[in-house]
């Protein structure tokens, strides 16, 4: 039984619940921070990417000990067709710089070193406690939180939501609705080891270089989509995404997404040999700006997943998730500096904040995007790319046939699939969302 | 050839779980007929949890239950299935995420 009050009580020690104890606790307020899993990172899914900008505002020095994979060298986007891809990538000399820009991770060892860096800073962290109830005041506010190893309330001044994409608590707490089948994806990942020396040649790599491929196309079977392999040091993490409500409607099972994605001729040669270690699920927040909820109120924040910040576009989550908590345990220091009450209206510093970040502006420019890619998800992840390979075939294709009957050829087929409104119509909505 | 795995089971072997046997995390309601969205677990669920039995419903043994919360979003909303974490410690453990 804990009798103590805290100043505020974090759950989950993931990115964001990390970021937000590890804020509050370097300023000196006195911070609980619950996780469910045996470890930080137990329960913890992800990719992985992490962009140093966002940790070292958190974590300057961070590269001296952080647990990192392989920086980012290398960007590889493929359009993929039932037996091709068609490429596009970006490799710079530039991304080898003394401080780089990207890593690959391994969560859960990461996740275990970053929370040692906020047990470091003076914050209590238990894990292997489920939190189970909000307790909320007369007056709805939030008071403390009760969890599954006794009855009794934990006392605090705030609760920092950092609960994930499945967060519980606070929809049971009617505090957000849970996430629509359209608004999250669902992915599978495997992890595959291979030699160190094996995956630098595959990959075309020096030392400590990375490359990260992401694939959309036929691999998806029309559903919004994306497939990934990420280099790590001895290992590469591979998997899979859709939307919840493309795979209800389909009934396409992840597990044979996956392994139809690991049998792809481009794929195949890259892991062959390899050996899995581990089979992941995980949700991914792909609503953006339209989806996000209330992020806080009397006595509460919410921050990360559970707040579904995350750029489906660019990929960026877990980075949105350390910056929302660095800002709502600046807002919480701010707030108790003052002496004040954390009441909805001093907690909406955090939203004020929040705005004026990146984290907001990014997702406002994107915010018809998800709509779109999800109401045009068989002609943008099967019909163009199958497309493209067809093009792409017949321009390379040496068979005597007259190239402006071939180009006319191509031009021809993508009409006949789609239609000439149809193109122009695709072409202008994409526009019009990502400007 | 990489590791290839005919059944889902298969991938599940790699993971690391502590059962907390008896008590489930997830529980279907009892139904005669499933709707459309819990006939799709059978399908959806990337752990193979959900299954049909000889009358047609649908049921869960959740142990191997990798607790991505695609269920939850599913079925939750219509009340078709109680999900709730797992007791703190129990449930998958992740070695690398």
């Amino acid at each position: 039984m804990i009798e103590e009050r805290f100043d505020a009580i974090v759950i989950g020690a993931g990115m964001a619940g990390n970021a937000a104890a590890y804020t509050m606790a370097a300023r000196g307020l006195k911070v609980l921070q619950l996780e469910r899993g045996e470890y930080p990172g137990s329960k913890n899914v992800q990719g992985a990417i992490l962009y140093a900008d966002m940790l070292e505002k958190i974590i300057p020095n961070f590269r001296e000990d952080a647990p990192l994979e392989r920086h980012l060298i290398e960007q590889r986007f493929w359009m993929m067709s039932d037996r091709s891809h068609t490429g596009m990538q970006h490799r710079s000399d530039d991304f080898n710089e003394e401080k780089p820009n990207r890593y690959t991770i391994i969560r859960s060892q990461f996740d275990r070193w970053f929370s040692k860096q906020v047990q470091g800073k003076g914050a209590v962290v238990i894990c292997e406690t489920t939190v189970t109830e909000l307790v909320r005041n007369s007056d709805g506010k939030v008071i403390g939180v009760r969890t599954d190893r006794d009855s009794d309330v934990i006392f605090t001044d705030v609760v920092v939501l950092a609960e994930g994409v499945s967060g519980l608590l606070g929809t049971r707490a009617g505090l957000r609705p849970t996430p629509k089948p359209d608004h999250v994806a669902l992915a599978v990942k495997e992890m595959h080891f291979l030699p160190q020396e094996t995956i630098e040649a595959r990959f075309n790599l020096r030392g400590d270089e990375g490359v990260v491929i992401e694939a959309v196309g036929s691999i998806s079977k029309g559903m919004t989509g994306m497939g990934f392999i990420y280099t790590n040091k001895e290992s590469l993490s591979l998997g899979i995404g859709c939307l919840v409500s493309d795979f209800a409607e389909k009934g396409e099972t992840p597990y044979g997404l996956l392994e139809a994605f690991k049998k792809h001729p481009s794929v195949a040669p890259l892991i062959q040999g390899s050996e899995v270690k581990e089979y992941a699920a995980h949700l991914i927040p792909e609503g953006g700006y339209k989806a996000i909820p209330e992020l806080f109120g009397d006595g509460w924040v919410v921050v990360g997943d559970a707040a579904q910040l995350n750029n489906a576009i660019h990929r960026e989550g877990s980075n949105l998730a350390m910056t929302s908590g660095r800002i709502a345990g600046e807002a919480i220091f701010q707030v108790k500096s003052r002496r004040d009450p954390m009441t909805k209206a001093n907690l909406a510093l955090y939203k004020k904040m929040i705005d004026d970040s990146f984290v907001m502006k990014d997702l406002k420019k994107y915010k018809d995007m998800p709509a779109l890619l999800h109401t045009n998800s068989k002609n943008f992840f099967l019909t163009y790319p199958d497309l493209v390979s067809k093009a792409m075939d017949n321009f390379l294709r040496v068979d005597g046939a007259p190239k402006v009957e071939k180009e006319n050829a191509s031009i021809r087929s993508f009409i006949k699939q789609r239609s000439l409104l149809g193109l122009f119509g695709d072409a202008f909505k994409l526009a019009r969302a990502w400007r | 050839m990489a590791t290839e795995f005919a059944r889902v089971e298969e991938k599940l072997y790699q993971n690391r779980y502590i059962v907390d046997a008896g008590k489930p995390h997830i529980v279907i309601e009892p139904h005669t007929t499933p709707s459309k969205n819990l006939l799709a677990m059978t399908k959806v669920c990337p752990a193979g949890c959900y299954a049909e039995n000889d009358l047609g419903q649908v049921e869960i043994i959740a142990d191997g239950c990798l607790e991505c919360g695609t269920c939850r979003i599913l079925l939750e909303p219509t009340g078709e299935i109680t999900w709730s974490f797992p007791r703190g410690g129990f449930g998958v453990l992740f070695k690398f995420g």
